[in-house]
C-alpha cells in the first residue's frame, strides 16, 4: 500500500494506543477498503458520487464526517491535504488519494479509473 | 348596372308567367303587381351586392390577419436575436423573461456568449474551408486545437456567469427555446452529442470504437451520476422547505434557520453546473485523444451541423403559421 500522505506514524512512540491523529486516521481508513469515500450525509454532490460509484458495479465504504464524533477533525485535516475548504467528497482507491469530484470524473472519461479500480480488486469484469 | 340588366332578364322572363296570369286582371292590379315585383326586383339586386361587398370586406380582413400574424412572428424572433445579444428592451424589463430586476451577471453572460458564438462559428467555417482543400494534417490539427481551446473560453464564461447568476444558465435563456429541449444541467449531453458523432465518422479502427464506445458509456455513467445527485438536491430542499411548522412563537427563528438550510443547498446548484461542464470539457478532449486530426475536425464539423440545424428549426417554428 502506498501513501500520499506524509508518515507520521513512523514518528510516534508505540505505546501510543489512541490513534489521536486525524491524518493518521485518515490513512488508516483509506486502506481499510478497496474504494473508500470520505462523505457527508446531507451533501448532494457526495450522493452523486456514490451513485456513480455503484453504477459502476463497486461498493465503496463510506464515512459519513457529520455522523463520526471526531468528524470535525478529519475535515480539517483533509482540508490541509487537499488544500481546498471543499473537502467532500474525497475518494480513495487502494489506499491512495484519488481526489474530489473533479478529478474522479476526470480519471473516469479519461479512462484512468477502471484500470485503477481493478487494480485495487474493487472491480472484477 | 350590367347585373341590373341581367336581373331584369330574368325578372321579365318570370313577369311572362305572371302577366299571363293576370291577362284577366285590370290595369291596376297589374300596375300593383308590377310594382310589387319592381320591390322584390331592388331587393334582390341590393341583397346579392351586399353580400358581395361583405364577402369582399371579409375577404381583406382575413388578408390583413395573416400578414399580422406573420410580423408578429418576425418580430419575436428579431427580439429572441436581440435578447441574445444582450440588447435592454425599454425599461430594462427582459422581454421573455418576466423578470422585473434584470441581473447585470445574466446580461454580461449572454452578450460575452453571443460573441463566443460567432467566434466559434468562425473557427468552424474555418475548419470546413480547410477539410475541403488538400490542407495537411498538421495544419488541420492546429485548426482543431484551436476550436478545443475556444471551448475551454466557453467554460469560464460559463463558470463566472454560474457565479453570479446560476438560475440563469440553468434556465438556458441564453440558448434559442428549441435547442433548450436538449439541454441537460445547463448544457449539452456529452453522452448524446458521441452518439451523434460517431455516426458520422469514417474509417474508425477498431481500438478508436473500442474507446469511444467507453467514452460513451463513462460520459453516460457520470451524467447520470450528477442527475441523481441534482435529484437528490431538489428533494433535500423540499424537504427543508417544507418542514416549517405553522404555529407558535419560536416559529420565526426556525423558518430563518431552515431558510439558510435551504441556502447552503441552493450554493451547490453552482458546485453541479461546474462538474456537467467539466464532464462536457473532459469529454470533448478525450475525444480529441482518441480521433486522428482529420476525424477530429470532421466530428466538430457534425457537431456544429447538428446545433445549427437545432437553431433553423428553431427560427421556422417561430415563422411558420400554426394550423388550429
Amino acid at each position: 500500500m502506498h501513501y500520499q500522505t506524509a508518515s507520521w506514524g513512523t514518528y510516534m512512540t508505540p505505546t501510543r494506543m489512541l490513534m489521536d491523529d486525524p491524518l493518521e486516521r485518515i490513512e488508516r481508513l483509506a486502506s481499510e477498503n478497496a474504494v473508500v469515500i470520505f462523505s457527508i450525509s446531507t451533501c448532494c454532490m457526495c450522493h452523486a458520487i456514490k451513485r456513480l460509484f455503484c453504477g459502476m458495479g463497486v461498493n465503496p465504504a463510506v464515512h459519513e464526517l457529520d455522523e463520526d464524533p471526531r468528524g470535525k477533525e478529519l475535515e480539517r485535516a483533509l482540508m490541509r491535504l487537499l488544500g481546498t475548504s471543499n473537502v467532500v467528497p474525497v475518494v480513495f482507491i487502494g489506499g491512495k488519494l484519488i481526489g474530489t469530484m473533479d478529478r474522479v470524473m476526470a480519471c473516469h472519461i479519461n479512462g484512468s479509473l477502471v484500470p485503477l479500480l481493478k487494480q485495487a480488486g474493487a472491480l472484477w469484469l | 348596372m350590367l347585373l341590373l340588366m341581367q336581373n331584369l332578364g330574368s325578372a321579365s322572363s318570370a313577369m311572362e308567367d305572371n302577366s299571363q296570369k293576370t291577362e284577366d286582371t285590370s290595369t291596376e292590379d297589374n300596375i300593383d303587381t308590377d310594382h310589387k315585383n319592381n320591390q322584390t326586383l331592388r331587393r334582390l339586386v341590393q341583397n346579392r351586392e351586399a353580400a358581395r361587398k361583405s364577402r369582399l370586406r371579409k375577404k381583406a380582413y382575413v388578408q390583413q390577419l395573416e400578414n399580422s400574424r406573420l410580423r408578429l412572428a418576425q418580430l419575436e424572433q428579431e427580439l429572441q436575436q436581440v435578447h441574445q445579444q444582450g440588447v435592454f428592451v425599454a425599461n430594462g424589463v427582459a422581454a421573455d423573461r418576466g423578470h422585473s430586476v434584470v441581473g447585470n451577471g445574466a446580461l454580461a453572460f449572454d452578450m460575452d456568449y453571443a460573441r463566443w458564438v460567432d467566434e466559434h462559428q468562425r473557427l468552424i467555417n474555418d475548419i470546413r474551408l480547410a477539410i475541403n482543400s488538400q490542407i495537411g494534417d498538421n495544419e488541420l490539427h492546429l485548426l482543431v486545437d484551436g476550436v478545443m481551446t475556444h471551448y475551454n473560453e466557453l467554460y469560464k464564461l460559463k463558470s463566472i456567469g454560474a457565479k453570479a447568476d446560476v438560475f440563469h444558465i440553468l434556465s438556458g435563456f441564453w440558448k434559442t427555446p428549441a435547442e433548450r429541449c436538449f439541454m441537460w444541467l445547463g448544457g449539452f449531453r456529452s453522452s448524446e452529442l458521441l452518439k451523434i458523432v460517431r455516426n458520422h465518422l469514417e474509417a474508425l479502427t477498431d481500438p478508436q470504437l473500442m474507446a469511444i464506445y467507453n467514452l460513451q458509456h463513462s460520459s453516460q455513467q457520470a451524467e447520470d451520476a450528477l442527475s441523481q445527485g441534482m435529484e437528490a438536491l431538489q428533494q433535500s430542499l423540499t424537504e427543508t422547505l417544507s418542514s416549517t411548522c405553522s404555529t407558535g412563537a419560536g416559529n420565526v427563528a426556525e423558518y430563518m434557520g431552515q431558510m439558510a438550510i435551504a441556502m447552503t443547498k441552493l450554493a451547490s446548484l453552482e458546485t453541479f453546473i461546474h462538474q456537467a461542464d467539466l464532464l462536457r470539457q473532459h469529454t470533448l478532449q478525450q475525444l480529441n485523444r482518441i480521433l486522428t486530426a482529420r476525424q477530429a475536425a470532421r466530428a466538430l464539423l457534425v457537431i456544429n451541423d447538428f446545433i445549427l440545424r437545432i437553431r433553423a428549426l428553431n427560427s421556422l417554428w417561430l415563422t411558420c403559421p400554426k394550423e388550429y
